[in-house]
């Protein structure tokens, strides 16, 4: 084809050589991934410190006389705000007098980690369901499913955990296996539907986490699964075979979270270097094209909700195996609520589910802290959780409040906008 | 429009199937007549069925024998369903459908309450009340999402709005405060969905879902940190009262439940006829629409395709907020924790079962109204199918109508498109 002569390849202007430094400089104050991720969280905690005041009526009287003598409104909000977040650190991160106990042989490693550990056992079942929403997004389909698919998996993993019988780590893996499956057949059915009939997603996974819940709440006193010995809803534990083996003494933190790394590790290859991968990321970015190019959409579709509602089922298995061991009515608790948020927060990369989790499992363990030593309602960590990621969701307030400069390699976007 | 020209094409040329939707829809009501009459019929005693006109078990009422009605409203059923299958009447496809759904209802009514009664004054009311903030909800959500902004968030809007309603009406001792705080409380959520969505073209639906999960924790937090520690002061709001049209009120079965009743069941049934009429029949109904379906051609007409938008979210606002103040100005006394539990969505649903217009949202809220108030009666009757099962009705109706299995669901065309002026 030498009548559409390819045109010259320009020349490129060479960037002059930066250092970087400069670079570094360059990018503190503008509109960045990282940048805007700090300063949502820092705007979320400004607001959440303005609740912490509100909400607090001894201080909020000495806002009445602010006139005459504010010392006492402003020490008095300090000391409430700098209890608050300071326990909220505390509790997710580490706790100094608990490692000087430690360091001085007071007290044992375990209380040291004890934080830590906290964290982390709540980071893990939010790992899967954040990955499950994250490849879904990816693919185009927003999956609101990912707390009925992780119910779902509850039940599977426990029945699956407490009526098999098999030995050490058969069980387990079997376990695992009926919370993955479990997960996957409640992502298939909008997956289908979607694929056969154009049915929205956001509806028939919303239907459907209702479904499931009270599924659970049916299945929970069902004969042979209801624990005999209780009169309560509770159903029979599984035993110590089928449980995720935690690491050590009196720490809940427990192999949910290695799998989870492993997981965050598969998803990524899944969404980089797949076949798969390739087709559903195609297809998210644009279905017609992907149908003129000989993509079956419908397949991608359907096999796209099936692994996301498989993710979530192993989330709601990691949670159930990991630390809660028998099913109850919120066993589940809102872990593919916030997995939501996660996937958001990570920007539906699957490290970056991977690190919002973390901080999302921190904010939990922390909250539990904050509540019990300095007397905040755990609902802040949800209010903090649910601003955090309106804020990242929208770059461009952040980038109007803080008078940032447009980043170089702007590829914070709004997310895709599409509709029923 | 182009779209919408591309769908029709095909359809004209795409070759008439045998089983089209009108016979797959006969063939399956067959199917359930069938099996209401089988089995419903066997499993009822043959003992009769009472449906009282009135509160409780006094008064006249409907009689039929339990094994006999369940038979014969099966038998219904599948006579709507064949007459459906065999095309007889092709302009009364939608009556013919809901008159078979209808009779399949009956006929399982026929078994569950033979040899009991059912106090339908109290069916209809409880019906009625349980949808009461549905029909509210889902006609925000029709304001916004006809001028083309995906509402989501109706479940926050709802929270705000019952919390609001608590807070103020307790502060300022009056339930009329109350319910305008509501509306207010609505607004403010409506407000941030508005901005997030038309001001920084955030995902809508993604706002939607994280205003819910940011409204459940700030009322929550509110909740335990002002009106736990004082439930007196802040959480003790005075009841919507009861109004009693003379006269009309007297009038059997629905004399009682529409004429004696409180102001927010009036404002809600107003609301429906008045947005209706709005939407087809002045100025600012066909902008909305035209917003709603084709903002650049709105846009070049000179309507202000934003403003609108703006305009109409925090309408809707205020409507669901209102929707919230039920929970607890009329519902109960006071706010708890996440206590619309999920009504929001429901509501979302009756919006797109009721196809994006004022009456359709009003009949399938109070279908799910029938459905929950059903689910709570047949519990309290002892029945044998787990109340789990029934109150997953509503739901699973949801998913079978967006499916598009009863009739096909077309949103506005611009929903959840933001509109950026080029």
């Amino acid at each position: 084809m030498t009548a559409t002569e390819a045109p010259a390849p320009e020349k490129k202007e060479q960037p002059a050589k930066e250092s970087f430094a400069t670079v570094f400089v360059q990018n503190l104050w503008s509109a960045n991934t990282v940048v805007v991720t700090i300063l949502s969280i820092v705007l979320a905690m400004v607001i959440g410190a303005v609740l912490i005041v509100i909400s607090d009526s001894d201080v909020l009287k000495t806002f009445g006389y602010f006139t005459s003598r504010p010392s006492d409104a402003i020490t008095g909000s300090w000391n409430v705000i700098s209890s608050a977040y300071g326990n909220l650190f505390k509790g997710a991160i580490l706790d100094p007098a608990a490692v000087s106990a430690w360091m001085h042989g007071t007290g044992t490693w375990q209380g040291a980690f004890y934080s830590i550990s906290e964290t982390l056992t709540y980071a893990a079942p939010l790992v899967f369901t954040g990955l499950s929403v994250a490849v879904a997004f990816r693919g185009g389909l927003f999956n609101i499913g990912g707390q009925g698919q992780a119910t779902i998996g509850c039940i599977t993993a426990a029945v699956a955990g407490f009526a098999s019988g098999l030995p050490i780590v058969l069980n387990l893996i079997f376990a695992l296996l009926a919370g993955l499956i479990g997960g996957a057949i409640w992502g298939f059915v909008p997956g289908i539907l979607k694929a056969r009939t154009g049915a929205h997603e956001v509806i028939i996974t919303i239907m459907l986490n209702y479904t499931a819940l009270l599924f659970l709440t049916w299945v929970i006193g069902v004969g042979g699964v209801h624990d005999p010995k209780r009169s309560d809803a509770i159903s029979k534990a599984v035993p110590t075979s089928g449980q995720l083996p935690s690491f050590g003494g009196s720490l809940r933190v427990n192999l949910g979270i290695v799998l989870a790394v492993l997981v965050t590790a598969a998803v990524a290859w899944l969404l980089k270097s797949s076949a798969f991968g390739f087709e559903l990321r195609a297809v998210g970015a644009n279905p017609a094209a992907s149908r003129t190019a000989g993509i079956s959409v419908a397949k991608t579709y359907t096999l796209l909700m099936v692994v996301a509602g498989g993710l979530a089922g192993l989330g709601g298995a990691a949670q159930v195996l990991g630390t809660a061991y028998t099913l109850t009515p919120a066993v589940a608790g809102n872990i593919g609520f916030n997995g939501l948020l996660v996937a958001l927060l990570g920007r539906n990369k699957a490290w970056g589910t991977l690190f919002a989790a973390l901080l999302y499992g921190a904010l939990q363990a922390g909250g539990n802290r904050m509540q019990s030593y300095a007397g905040i309602s755990l609902e802040l960590v949800g209010v903090l959780q649910a601003l955090i990621v309106i804020f990242v969701a929208a770059p461009a307030l952040v980038k109007t409040i803080f008078h940032l400069r447009a980043a170089r390699a702007a590829r914070l976007g709004a997310s895709m906008a599409k509709g029923w | 429009m182009s779209t919408a020209t591309v769908e029709e094409l095909t359809e004209a040329t795409a070759p008439v199937r045998f089983w089209d939707r009108e016979r797959r829809l006969g063939v399956a009501l067959v199917a359930l007549g069938v099996a209401a009459a089988a089995i419903f019929g066997t499993l009822a005693p043959g003992k009769t069925a009472r449906f009282t006109l009135s509160q409780d078990a006094t008064g006249a009422a409907l009689s039929i024998n339990g094994a006999f009605g369940a038979v014969l409203f099966g038998l219904v059923a599948v006579g709507a369903g064949a007459a459906l299958l065999a095309r007889v009447a092709r302009r009364w496809q939608t009556t013919l459908l809901v008159i078979g759904i209808l009779a399949f209802v009956l006929s399982f009514l026929c078994w569950q309450v033979a040899g009991k009664f059912m106090p339908l004054v109290d069916t209809a009311n409880g019906t009625l009340q349980v949808a009461l903030p549905l029909i509210l909800g889902a006609l925000a959500g029709v304001i916004g999402e006809r001028s083309g902004v995906v509402n989501v968030a109706i479940e926050g809007q709802f929270l705000f709005g019952a919390f609001f309603a608590a807070l103020i009406g307790t502060m300022a001792t009056s339930v009329w405060a109350g319910l305008i705080s509501a509306a207010v409380g609505g607004v403010i959520i409506a407000g941030m969905l508005a901005v997030m969505a038309i001001r920084f073209l955030v995902d809508q639906v993604v706002v939607g879902i994280v205003l819910n999960l940011f409204a459940t924790g700030v009322t929550g937090f509110l909740y335990e940190g002002l009106m736990q520690t004082n439930q007196k002061a802040y959480n003790q709001p005075p009841a919507l009262p009861t109004w009693s049209v003379p006269g009309l009120s007297s009038i059997p079965v629905i004399g009682p439940v529409l004429f004696n009743t409180n102001v927010l069941t009036w404002i809600a049934l107003a609301l429906v006829f008045i947005v209706h009429f709005g939407l087809t029949r002045t100025r600012w109904g066909l902008r909305t629409r035209a917003v709603g379906e084709h903002p650049t051609a709105a846009d070049t007409v000179g309507i202000r395709v934003r403003g609108l938008r703006y305009m109409n979210v925090l309408i809707g606002g205020a409507i669901a907020g209102a929707g919230g103040a039920y929970f607890t100005l009329v519902a109960t006394a006071s706010f708890q924790k996440n206590m619309t539990s999920g009504a929001g969505f429901i509501a979302l649903a009756a919006l797109i079962f009721g196809r994006w217009t004022p009456f359709g949202a009003l009949g399938a809220a109070l279908f799910f109204g029938f459905a929950q108030k059903l689910a709570t009666y047949l519990s309290a009757v002892g029945s044998p199918v787990p109340s789990q099962f029934l109150n997953m009705l509503p739901y699973l109706a949801t998913i079978i109508a967006v499916a598009g299995l009863v009739g096909r669901v077309r949103a506005p065309a611009a929903d959840g498109q933001p509109y950026v002026k080029s």
